[in-house]
């Protein structure tokens, strides 16, 4: 659902950095600190959605939201500098304004991940848009059963979240596993493919959720394998990035088949989806 | 007292061979014997002899390879449960890869020539084991062609 008023969902928001972290050589997260909001102002955003970063005189660019900076509503969003807007993006320091509209699209289904397992699964800067949804599950952790974190990635240097992830690691409710694709002899986990981890993974299918993001590739081979292990495509959601416009369903940009990825995603059930990611273009 | 298992035991234990029947494992059996390596040790290194063949009963094993400008480069990691080593099931039965123990492993080895001895006097027993070398194979192979489409590079690099 669009945040307001669709003329209003078109307008930029303003905000300011409050905090930029670099990740890796050419990721950034974002803390943003939002200006003083209108009574209409949005809810805040959950875990999933995303918002359109406005970088003033360069563009605008879709980035989902990695969590919401502790005490305001501000959105924290990590950018990986790929074209002019993220580089722009990315290039912001603390202080700096950048406009915002949104939140926009599906949030992860973590209400329906109540009382059931649930298998995270994170390819490369797939991390960001499911970092919101594991801060969720951990405030809240008796909600829910097994919970297992699979993060992938090329090499460990180009793994993001490096505090998270020892955080992580030293929660004993979560299992975590992180992979890449090859390392020097100092790191300390696993090398291979991130699907690699899954055959590992204590998979219980009748009371597993799985929430997959990361290359398109992955999340097919990973969906496959866990629907080998007789998981419901509809206990799979998967979170697809397009090349997101206007972000209310209206520009066509994003189309995949039948369904707008800005509007009935990012998040989709994998039954909804698989189909549409096997043709090479739609 | 600790019962010690004896290596058919083992064998009925470890997911490659956890479903063959007591005369084949102790067919298989006979060409083993359990061994164990210490957190770095080297278990065999490229261009090598493929003499053994392994199922890691636990801890985990990097396969590496010296790559020009990377050093020491780990390709896989395998753990508990996994096999190691396919290369002494063809000629010209010589390693690809170095791997070295990351963590402390104990394994059951095999002798390769033994196993393909076994293998060939008894072709039943010989197709059970292609039977579960053929997917771990099929598996790698997959693994690599993902590993080399680099599907963590961006393919927006030149939009947003």
């Amino acid at each position: 659902m669009p945040p307001r008023a669709e003329t209003g969902a078109m307008l930029p928001r303003p905000a300011r950095v409050r905090r930029a972290t670099r990740e890796t050589h050419d990721v950034v997260t974002l803390e943003l600190e939002a200006e003083p909001e209108p009574a209409d102002a949005p809810a805040a955003a959950q875990p999933g959605q995303f918002n359109m970063l406005y970088a003033f005189g360069v563009g605008e660019a879709a980035i989902s939201v990695s969590d919401i900076a502790d005490g305001t509503r501000g959105a924290v969003h990590t950018v990986r500098a790929a074209g002019a807007v993220t580089r722009a993006l990315a290039a912001l320091e603390p202080g700096m304004p950048l406009g915002v509209r949104g939140p926009f699209g599906t949030p992860w289904p973590l209400a329906a991940c109540t009382g059931r397992d649930v298998l995270v699964v994170a390819g490369g800067i797939g991390l960001a848009p499911l970092r919101g949804a594991i801060a969720a599950i951990r405030r809240e952790r008796d909600r829910y059963g097994r919970v297992t974190i699979i993060v992938g990635g090329r090499s460990p240097d180009t793994l993001i979240y490096a505090e998270d992830l020892a955080a992580w690691r030293a929660d004993s409710t979560l299992q975590v596993e992180t992979i890449v694709d090859h390392a020097g002899p100092a790191w300390r986990h696993d090398v291979g493919v991130v699907t690699d981890m899954l055959p590992r993974a204590q998979v219980d299918a009748e009371r597993t959720t799985a929430l997959l993001c990361g290359p398109e590739v992955m999340m097919r081979v990973a969906a496959d394998a866990l629907a080998d292990r007789r998981v419901p495509a509809d206990a799979i959601a998967v979170s697809l990035e397009r090349n997101m416009k206007c972000a209310i369903g209206h520009c066509g940009h994003c189309q995949l088949g039948p369904a707008f990825i800005c509007k009935d995603g990012p998040v989709l059930p994998w039954h909804r989806v698989a189909g549409l990611l096997r043709e090479g273009e739609i | 007292m600790v019962a010690v298992k004896n290596l058919p035991a083992l064998l009925a234990e470890h997911a490659f061979t956890q479903d063959l029947d007591a005369d084949a494992l102790a067919v298989l059996a006979g060409c083993a014997q359990n061994v164990r390596f210490r957190p770095d040790q080297s278990i065999f290194r490229e261009g090598g002899r493929a003499d053994w063949f392994y199922l890691l009963r636990r801890g985990t094993v990097a396969l590496e390879m010296p790559i020009p400008g990377r050093g020491r480069t780990t390709i896989q990691t395998i753990r508990q449960g996994d096999i190691l080593g396919v290369s002494w099931l063809f000629p010209p039965y010589r390693w690809n890869f170095d791997a070295r123990a990351v963590t402390e492993t104990g394994a059951i080895a095999f002798d390769a020539a033994c196993l393909r001895g076994k293998c060939d006097a008894d072709p039943a027993l010989g197709y059970a084991l292609m039977r579960r070398f053929a997917p771990y194979v099929s598996q790698r192979l997959q693994a690599a062609r993902l590993q080399l489409a680099d599907l963590y590079g961006d393919p927006n690099a030149a939009a947003g």
